[in-house]
C-alpha cells in the first residue's frame, strides 16, 4: 500500500469511503508509523494500540460515508485534555497515574465523528513552556531538525503531525501554545476564538486564556477538524452560544479586496531578520492576491507578555491547587500529618518552570500585591483588546509572525525563562484579547520553517481560512517536507 | 467602669436548590458518603462549574426579604485555601461585589423595636465534611460539598446576647417564609459564627473582638455570648487585654474555650472566578423575585394585633412559620373569627401537632372545616366541649364540620321543651340540692347543673340549662 502518513483528511476520506481502505488499515499502518518514527520525535506519552483499532473495527462496521468527514481518521490527543481510561498526565510528574472516569468535551465530539484517538502527545508539564522540555516524560524532537525543540507547549501534537505519525492532533494554547510549535515544524495550528470550543476536561492552566485548538498540515484539514470540535457546551460557563458555521464553506482561494493590517510592532526588536522577510514576503503574496495590506498600530501589544505572566500565573497558582494528593495523583510516601501531604506531594510531584509560576502567580494575588500586579494586569489587558477593537473596525485579518524566531536547539533556552517566555511575545495578545489566531507555513529561514500568524476578529475563524487557504494556494511552502515524511522527493 | 457589649454576627444558610450551585448532582441530606457527588464535587482536573440559576435566584430572594439592595451586576470569587474537605482548594464565593447589600430587619426586644443593619449577603458554596474515625484515620464526605449558601453580614449592631438572639430568630422566621431554606440549626441548614467585644459606655471606637463558633443551636447562641461578655468584662476590670482569638462554645459547660489566636488575617487571595463569567440581573428580574416574595412575619404580626385585634403573644406564636400564618389567614377567610382561630391554633392544634410529631400540612385539617367548626361553636349548635370531639375527628379524618355534628348526633340540646322535662327530673331526685340552694347555698347550682349535662351525655346548652335551672328553682 502506498503511504497513508502524508495524505491530507480529505484523501484519507475519499480512501476510506470509496472502501480502498478500511479503518482498521489506516489505524494499523498509523500505528506502524508511530513506532518506525518515534524514536526520532518522541512525540507520543501514551499510545492505545489495542483500543484505537477496537474502535477502527467497529467503525468499519458501521461503515464510512460521505457525510462523515472524519470517519476512520486517526488523532492525537494533547496529554493535557482528558480521556476517559486513557491515561492523562499533562505530562506531569503529578498526573503520571492519572487514569481518568470521564471524557473532555472535544473527546465526546472526536467520538461523536468516529474518529480514532491513537494516543496521548507530549507537552510542556502543565502545558508551561515554549519548547516540550519542560515535560516530566521526555524530549520530544522538532520534525525538520531533531537537534532542535518542536516549540510549545503542544510541542509533541506538532511534532506528531509534521512528521507524518497521525494526520491531526488536537492542542491548547494559553499564551500561543498552538501556533508557536504548529510553526517551529510547519504545519497550520489554530487556536479558535476563547468559547467556540469547549474547555470542560481541558486540565486548566489559565481559565481565562485556555483553548483547545485542532493542528494539521492543511489549511482545509484544518477547517474540518474546527469543524467536528466547536460549539456550546453546557457544561462551559464559558463556551459561547455562537452558531458554528462550515469552516470549510469560504476556502475558494479568493481573497479579492479582503483588507489585511499589518502591526508594526509585529516586526519590531526580537524578531529574527529571516523571520521578518518571510511576513514581509507573505504580505507581498496577499497583496498580489488582490488583497490590501496596510501597516497599523498596537500600541500595548508590548505589555502582553508582562500581564499574560501575572494573568497566567496567577490563575494557575489557583488551578492547580487541587493537586493535593489527597485524591488522585502524585502522593508523597514521605508525610507524617496533613501539611506534609500538601507540601511534601507538590514540592516532589511539580516540575521547576510549574513551581516558577504558582509562585508568580501566588505572589501577584497575595494581600499587597494584588492591586499592582492582578488587578493592573487586568486594566492592561483591556488596553490590548481595544487596540485590536480599532484595527477590526478597518480590517479584516492582522497577519505577522507567529514566533520571532525559528525553532532554537533543544537545551539552549531552558534555563532563560525569560528568553522562553519572549517567544511568546506574538501569540500572547490574541489570548490576552480572546482572539482567534492560527499559524500556516510561510517559508523557511536557517532552514527551518517559518509560520505566518493569521489574527481575526471575535468567531470570524471562517474569514482567515479564507485568507489561509488563498495563501497556502498561492505559496507551496506546505509542499515541503521534513526528511522524515520523505523530503522533498 | 463598666462596658458595652458589642455583637455582630454572620450566619450561614443552607439554599434547598434540587441540584448544587456548580454541577448537577442532588443537593440534599441524608444519602450514603460521597453518593451525591460527581467529577465536578471531586474537584477532578479539567471540571468546569456551571452556575445553578435557581441558587441565584434563591439568593436575591433572600437578599430581598432582608431589604437589601441587589448587585445588578456582579460575579464570583475563589476563596483560595487547603484543606480535605475542600477539593479544589478554593472555594466559588463572592468577595467585593455580594449579591445584596445593605440592607436591614427589624427585631424587638422587651417590648422596643430596634433596626439591625446587614451588610451584606453573599452566594457561596459549601465545603464537604472531614469525618474523624478510629485509629488515625480520618474520613471525607464531598456529598455538601458544592450545596449553595448566602452568607448573611450584620452590622456590629447588636447589643446584648438577647439581642442577637432576636436577630438570628427573625433571620431564621424571614428566610423560613421565603421558602429558600429549611433553616433549621440542628441540622446546620443554618450556622452561626458570632463576633463580640467590650467597650466602655461612651467610647465609639469598638474593642478587640473574639469569634465564637460552634454554636450549634440558637439557645447555644445566647448562652455562648453571655459567657463571653463576662468573661471579657473580667478579663477587661482585672487590667487585662483581649486577644483577637477564635472561641469554641461547649455545650457541656456552657463555656467558651480557646480554639486559636489570630495573627494576622489569613490571605485568601481573593480574586474574580474566571470560569464563570459576570453575570447581569435587570429590574425586570429583581421585580419578578421581589413579587413572589410572601408577606414577612413582623409586617404580618403588626396586621394581626392592629387590625384584627390579636394580643401580641397569638401574633408571634402564629407567625413562627408560613405555613400557621397562611392557615390562620386562610381561616378567617372563611368566615372564623380570628380570636378563636388563634386560640384554637395555638391551644388543641398545637398540642396535636406535638404529640403526634407532625407538621400541619400533614393533617387533614383545612382552615374550612377549622373555620366551620369554629361558627358551629358561636352560633351554638355545639358546645366547646363537644367542639373538641368534632376536632379530633376533622383533624385525623377531616371532613366538613357540620356534616361530622350531624353523623354524629353531637348537636347541642338548647330546645327548652326538650330540656324542662330533664331538668325538672334531676330536681325531683335531688331535693336535698334544692333545699340547700333554698338555705343559700350556691354551690347546689354547680352540682345540679353538673347532673343536668350528665343526663344530657353534655348535649345540652350550657346557658340555657343554667337559666332554666334558675327559672326553675325559683318556682319551687
Amino acid at each position: 500500500m502506498e503511504k497513508l502518513y502524508d495524505k491530507s483528511l480529505t484523501e484519507l476520506h475519499d480512501l476510506l469511503v470509496s472502501k480502498e481502505i478500511t479503518a482498521t488499515d489506516l489505524t494499523h499502518a498509523t500505528l506502524n508509523r508511530i513506532k518506525e518514527t518515534e524514536k526520532d520525535v518522541d512525540s507520543f506519552i501514551t499510545i492505545r494500540e489495542e483500543k484505537a483499532l477496537e474502535l477502527a473495527k467497529a467503525i468499519d462496521l458501521k461503515g464510512i460515508t460521505e457525510s462523515n468527514p472524519l470517519a476512520g481518521i486517526p488523532i492525537g490527543i494533547k496529554d493535557n485534555i482528558v480521556t476517559k481510561d486513557i491515561l492523562t498526565t499533562a505530562a506531569s510528574k503529578m498526573l503520571h497515574n492519572f487514569n481518568p472516569i470521564y471524557d473532555a468535551t472535544v473527546m465526546d465530539k472526536v467520538y461523536q465523528a468516529d474518529m480514532i484517538p491513537v494516543g496521548k502527545l507530549n507537552m510542556d508539564e502543565f502545558a508551561m513552556g515554549a519548547s516540550t522540555e519542560t515535560s516530566y516524560f521526555k524530549k520530544t524532537k522538532n520534525a525538520w531538525d531533531h537537534t532542535k525543540v518542536p516549540g510549545g507547549s503542544s510541542g509533541g501534537s506538532a511534532a506528531a503531525v509534521a512528521a507524518g505519525q497521525i494526520p491531526v492532533s488536537l492542542g491548547s494554547d494559553t499564551g500561543g501554545s498552538i501556533r508557536q510549535p504548529a510553526s517551529f515544524n510547519g504545519i497550520v495550528g489554530m487556536k479558535p476564538t476563547y468559547g467556540r470550543v469547549s474547555r470542560f476536561g481541558l486540565i486548566a492552566f489559565s481559565s481565562s486564556l485556555d483553548q483547545i485548538g485542532p493542528m494539521t498540515r492543511n489549511v482545509q484539514d484544518n477547517a474540518l477538524a474546527l469543524n467536528a470540535i466547536s460549539g456550546f457546551d453546557e457544561k462551559d460557563g464559558t463556551s459561547a452560544g455562537a452558531s458554528v458555521p462550515d469552516f470549510t464553506a469560504g476556502l475558494t482561494g479568493d481573497i479579492k479586496g479582503m483588507k489585511v493590517a499589518l502591526p508594526k510592532e509585529y516586526l519590531g526588536e526580537g524578531v529574527d531578520a529571516g523571520v521578518k522577510e518571510a511576513v514581509l514576503k507573505a504580505a507581498e503574496t496577499f497583496k498580489a492576491l488582490g488583497a490590501t495590506v496596510e501597516e497599523v498600530s498596537l500600541p500595548h501589544s508590548k505589555y502582553g507578555v508582562a500581564v499574560y505572566y501575572i494573568i497566567a500565573s496567577s490563575e494557575a497558582s489557583s488551578n492547580l491547587q487541587r493537586f493535593d494528593g489527597i485524591r488522585y495523583g502524585y502522593r508523597s510516601e514521605n508525610v507524617k500529618n496533613l501539611e506534609d501531604v500538601y507540601v511534601n506531594s507538590r514540592s516532589e510531584g511539580f516540575g521547576l518552570e510549574v513551581k516558577r509560576r504558582i509562585m508568580l502567580g501566588t505572589f501577584s494575588l497575595s494581600a499587597g500585591h494584588y492591586d499592582a500586579h492582578f488587578k493592573k494586569a487586568g486594566q492592561v489587558r483591556t488596553l490590548i483588546k481595544r487596540d485590536f477593537d480599532a484595527v477590526f473596525e478597518k480590517y479584516d485579518i492582522i497577519i505577522g509572525p507567529a514566533s520571532p524566531t525559528v525553532a532554537f536547539g533543544l537545551g539552549e533556552n531552558i534555563n532563560d525563562p525569560i528568553t522562553m517566555y519572549m517567544n511568546d511575545l506574538l501569540t500572547i495578545p490574541v489570548n490576552l484579547a480572546g482572539l482567534p489566531g492560527m499559524s500556516v507555513p510561510a517559508g523557511f529561514s536557517e532552514g527551518l520553517p517559518v509560520g505566518l500568524q493569521i489574527i481575526g476578529k471575535p468567531f470570524d475563524e471562517s474569514t482567515m481560512y479564507k485568507a489561509a487557504y488563498a495563501f497556502e494556494q498561492a505559496t507551496d511552502f506546505h509542499t515541503k517536507k521534513p526528511v522524515i515524511l520523505g523530503g522533498n522527493d | 467602669m463598666n462596658f458595652e457589649t458589642v455583637i455582630g454576627l454572620e450566619v450561614h444558610v443552607e439554599l434547598k436548590t434540587n441540584s448544587k450551585i456548580f454541577s448537577p448532582a442532588p443537593a440534599h441530606f441524608g444519602a450514603e458518603p460521597n453518593s451525591n457527588t460527581n467529577v465536578i464535587d471531586w474537584g477532578y482536573p479539567g471540571v468546569l462549574p456551571v452556575m445553578n440559576k435557581q441558587a441565584l435566584e434563591f439568593g436575591m430572594k433572600a437578599a430581598l426579604a432582608l431589604n437589601c439592595e441587589i448587585s445588578k451586576d456582579t460575579h464570583f470569587d475563589r476563596k483560595n485555601y487547603f484543606y480535605p474537605d475542600n477539593p479544589k482548594a478554593y472555594q466559588i464565593s463572592q468577595f467585593d461585589q455580594p449579591i445584596g447589600h445593605d440592607g436591614w430587619i427589624d427585631i424587638e426586644v422587651e417590648g422596643k423595636t430596634k433596626r439591625i443593619r446587614i451588610e451584606r449577603v453573599h452566594l457561596e458554596e459549601d465545603a464537604g465534611k472531614n469525618i474523624h474515625g478510629d485509629g488515625g484515620y480520618s474520613y471525607v464526605d464531598l456529598n455538601r460539598q458544592g450545596t449553595p449558601l448566602i452568607e448573611i453580614v450584620s452590622e456590629a449592631d447588636m447589643r446584648s446576647p438577647e439581642e442577637a438572639y432576636a436577630y438570628l430568630e427573625a433571620i431564621r422566621s424571614i428566610i423560613l417564609f421565603t421558602g429558600v431554606s429549611d433553616v433549621k440549626m440542628e441540622e446546620g441548614s443554618m450556622r452561626c459564627d458570632a463576633n463580640i467585644s467590650l467597650r466602655p459606655y461612651g467610647q465609639e471606637e469598638f474593642g478587640t473582638k473574639a469569634e465564637l463558633k460552634n454554636l450549634n443551636s440558637m439557645s447555644f447562641v445566647k448562652k455562648g455570648l453571655a459567657f463571653e461578655e463576662k468573661r471579657q468584662a473580667k478579663v477587661l476590670l482585672s487590667g487585662g487585654e483581649i486577644q483577637q482569638e477564635t472561641r469554641r462554645f461547649d455545650e457541656t459547660t456552657n463555656k467558651t474555650l480557646l480554639m486559636r489566636v489570630k495573627e494576622g488575617s489569613s490571605d485568601y487571595r481573593y480574586f474574580p472566578e474566571p470560569d464563570v463569567p459576570r453575570f447581569a440581573i435587570d429590574d425586570e428580574w429583581i421585580e419578578r423575585v421581589r413579587h413572589s416574595l410572601p408577606e414577612m412575619p413582623a409586617s404580618r404580626r403588626a396586621r394581626y394585633i392592629k387590625e384584627l385585634g390579636l394580643p401580641e403573644y397569638d401574633a408571634m406564636v402564629l407567625t413562627l412559620t408560613k405555613e400557621m400564618s397562611d392557615f390562620f389567614e386562610a381561616a378567617l377567610n372563611e368566615g372564623a373569627d380570628a380570636k378563636q382561630v388563634s386560640n384554637w391554633l395555638m391551644g388543641e392544634v398545637s398540642a396535636y401537632l406535638n404529640s403526634e410529631k407532625i407538621e400541619l400540612p400533614d393533617t387533614k385539617l383545612t382552615p374550612a372545616n377549622l373555620a366551620g367548626m369554629i361558627t358551629l361553636v358561636a352560633d351554638g349548635t355545639i358546645s366547646s366541649k363537644i367542639a373538641k370531639k368534632v376536632f379530633k375527628e376533622l383533624i385525623e379524618n377531616g371532613g366538613d364540620a357540620k356534616e361530622v355534628v350531624e353523623s354524629k348526633g353531637l348537636v347541642q340540646l338548647s330546645d327548652p321543651s326538650q330540656l324542662l322535662p330533664i331538668i325538672n327530673e334531676v330536681l325531683d331526685n335531688n331535693q336535698q340540692s334544692v333545699d340547700d340552694f333554698k338555705n343559700g347555698k350556691d354551690r347546689a347550682v354547680g352540682f345540679l347543673v353538673g347532673q343536668i349535662m350528665k343526663a344530657t351525655k353534655g348535649q345540652a346548652n350550657p346557658g340555657v340549662v343554667n337559666k332554666l335551672l334558675q327559672e326553675e328553682l325559683a318556682k319551687r
